[in-house]
């Protein structure tokens, strides 16, 4: 009995989260315009949205941003961590913990404040402060996934390297690369992810005259929304629960597991 | 002994104002098993961290076959270490470790083979080589780490308490495999160790150390029977220290009575310290002894017996094959040539260290 009713609450949970997402893919396979009336299988939003000259070009500005912004916050993340292998306990975790902060912070203060301080530093708007303020709040992502691994690094494997005659760069490369890989991996993966469906920040850094795709999308939505959008927002949520799928499935998600 | 190969002179090293070394010189001669030994915090790794390269001294030199080396990286030094947690390169197979230094120093393939070969017969794990760190044991994960070090032919192979993470058993066979090894690559070994049993087993020079300062260097009978000073006569076994007077040379009187002894050169009524063995403490009958008491305790340890006897307002450890029940009256007697005088600590360096026991 108590087994039925718990499947039952689940059931009911699952409903309530998915119900919404669910509507706007199966609108996005319907061939009548009406939201509330089912005229048949289509795929003709899919293909008209292909078609479009504005989305395509969102979509490659997405892409590029999300790529670059995964790169460099990559880099920077990663080597952020390895630096702070050479600090005390107590003022690593300060640092971790001022790091912490911009993801905890409302995306909409995130957003304005960059968007003054570019205004303040004359860096014209566009593809240069989007890319700036995607890295910003990729850094962090990207720290969270790497410091496990550093942390749990062996030094003494380094050091074995450097005895055995390796040069500093050459032992990095063979004994801590390797094992915090899996952790770099997953950090530049959310990061993408990250990067791919926010909608605040890039809002406010973008200026006028650029558009991303969540940008874009909301744009068509304030002059009347079409179903080409429901076909974009149905790709876009499957691209990141794909990729969400990928990181929980990384080595570095299943030693944390053990 | 070979002449002196590894010269450390007047080495200090301090983390966060607690100094670890204070002034230390040692001089390590060439194909020699030296061991440095002492509790946790002595400044032991420090030492061989200092010789490996791993550490700079904050003052003193290191002098490596005539040449100064405190300056130079590790990946430079003729030198290659063991140590304490294996840290075998884990993604790597057996083959791959082994070859590591010497792919680095571009060396033939044919070569490298013949090396990975020689050097897995050696440490008695042929047909390893495509085997990962992880599949192996903590025993041969260590014999693959002594592999991977002495394949690059160093002149000095450092040890940091290679043995600590073994079984009691494994530890025992290890130690003797170590030893054959040091003779068969006719190499210098520096090991590091807590462990007394380990170092008098395997070492031809022990370097006790204690809070930074070298407590007494010597050969492992020397720093067993002759202790200079009650740290190293305590760290080293089981032992009866108690304070006595040096009545003349050859007479001492412990706790009230006169025992014969073979020490001169300390004066007349002189105190000092007096180490006896507890093997070396002789039960016989209340009449045959110099002094007599009572057994208080009584534990079997295997090999012997470990009896506490109350004699004299002192508990002697005794250690005997033969049992004396808990409750019997005993006499206590102890052979000349076993009593070990030691002076009293002085100086305020050497008050400290009696502190620590």
């Amino acid at each position: 009995m108590r087994k039925v009713f718990e499947k039952i609450y689940l059931g009911i949970i699952l409903i309530f989260m998915y119900a919404p997402i669910v509507t706007l893919i199966i609108l996005s396979f319907n061939s009548s315009k009406s939201r509330a009336k089912w005229g048949g299988f289509t795929l003709k939003w899919y293909t008209r949205l292909f078609s479009d000259q504005a989305v395509a070009s969102a979509l490659v500005n997405t892409l590029s941003i999300a790529v670059l912004a995964t790169i460099f916050s990559t880099i920077i993340g990663t080597i952020t961590c390895i630096a702070m292998i050479g600090l005390n306990s107590k003022l690593r975790s300060v640092i971790m913990g001022i790091t912490n902060i911009p993801m905890i912070n409302a995306d909409i203060v995130t957003g304005i404040s960059l968007m003054l301080l570019f205004r303040f530093l004359h860096i014209g708007s566009g593809f240069t402060t989007i890319l700036l303020a995607h890295i910003t709040f990729n850094i962090p992502f990207v720290m969270l996934s790497v410091m496990p691994r550093v942390k749990s690094l062996n030094f003494y494997v380094y050091e074995a390297a450097l005895d055995l005659g390796a040069t500093p760069l050459y032992a990095f490369r063979k004994t801590m690369l390797p094992d915090i890989m899996p952790g770099v991996v997953s950090g530049a993966l959310m990061a993408f992810t990250m990067s791919l469906d926010d909608f605040i920040i890039t809002y406010f850094t973008k200026g006028s005259g650029f558009e991303t795709l969540s940008t874009l999308i909301y744009n068509e939505v304030k002059r009347g929304i079409q179903p080409e959008i429901y076909a974009l927002s149905a790709i876009i949520f499957v691209v990141v629960l794909s990729l969400l799928m990928i990181i929980y499935r990384s080595p570095n998600n299943k030693t944390k597991e053990k | 002994m070979g002449k002196s190969l590894i010269t450390l002179e007047h080495i200090s090293k301090s983390y966060d104002g607690q100094l670890i070394l204070d002034d230390l010189n040692l001089d390590i001669h060439e194909n020699s098993f030296v061991t440095l030994l002492g509790p946790s915090g002595c400044g032991k790794t420090t030492t061989l961290r200092i010789i490996g390269g791993f550490e700079k001294p904050d003052q003193g030199r290191v002098v490596f076959d005539g040449q100064d080396i405190t300056s130079l990286a590790p990946n430079k030094r003729q030198l290659n270490t063991v140590f304490q947690k294996y840290a075998l390169f884990t993604h790597m197979s057996i083959e791959e470790n082994i070859a590591f230094g010497l792919k680095i120093k571009n060396k033939p393939d044919s070569y490298i083979k013949d090396k990975i070969r020689y050097a897995l017969k050696l440490v008695n794990l042929e047909g390893f080589e495509k085997r990962m760190p992880d599949s192996l044991s903590g025993g041969q994960q260590q014999r693959i780490a002594i592999a991977r070090a002495i394949v690059n032919e160093p002149k000095v192979l450092l040890l940091d308490e290679p043995l600590g993470a073994l079984d009691l058993k494994m530890r025992q066979d290890m130690q003797y495999e170590l030893k054959r090894l040091k003779e068969e690559l006719g190499i210098t070994f520096i090991y590091v160790t807590h462990d007394q049993e380990e170092a008098l087993t395997m070492s031809d020079h022990i370097v006790v150390m204690n809070q930074g300062y070298i407590q007494q260097e010597g050969s492992p009978e020397t720093i067993y029977n002759e202790p200079e000073n009650a740290f190293v006569a305590d760290f080293i076994g089981d032992s009866n220290i108690i304070r006595a007077t040096m009545v003349r040379d050859e007479l001492v009187d412990i706790l009230g009575t006169k025992f014969a002894c073979v020490d001169k050169g300390f004066g007349e009524n002189k105190p000092v310290d007096v180490v006896i063995r507890p093997e070396d403490v002789e039960l016989v009958a209340p009449s045959e002894g110099t002094i007599s008491g009572v057994v208080t305790d009584l534990t079997f340890k295997g090999v012997h017996y470990e009896m506490d006897v109350e004699a004299c307002g002192y508990e002697w450890l005794v250690h005997s094959t033969r049992l004396s029940e808990v409750g019997t009256k005993v006499g206590i007697k102890v052979d000349p040539f076993n009593i070990q005088i030691m002076n009293v600590p002085v100086s305020e360096d050497e008050e400290a260290i009696s502190e620590t026991i």
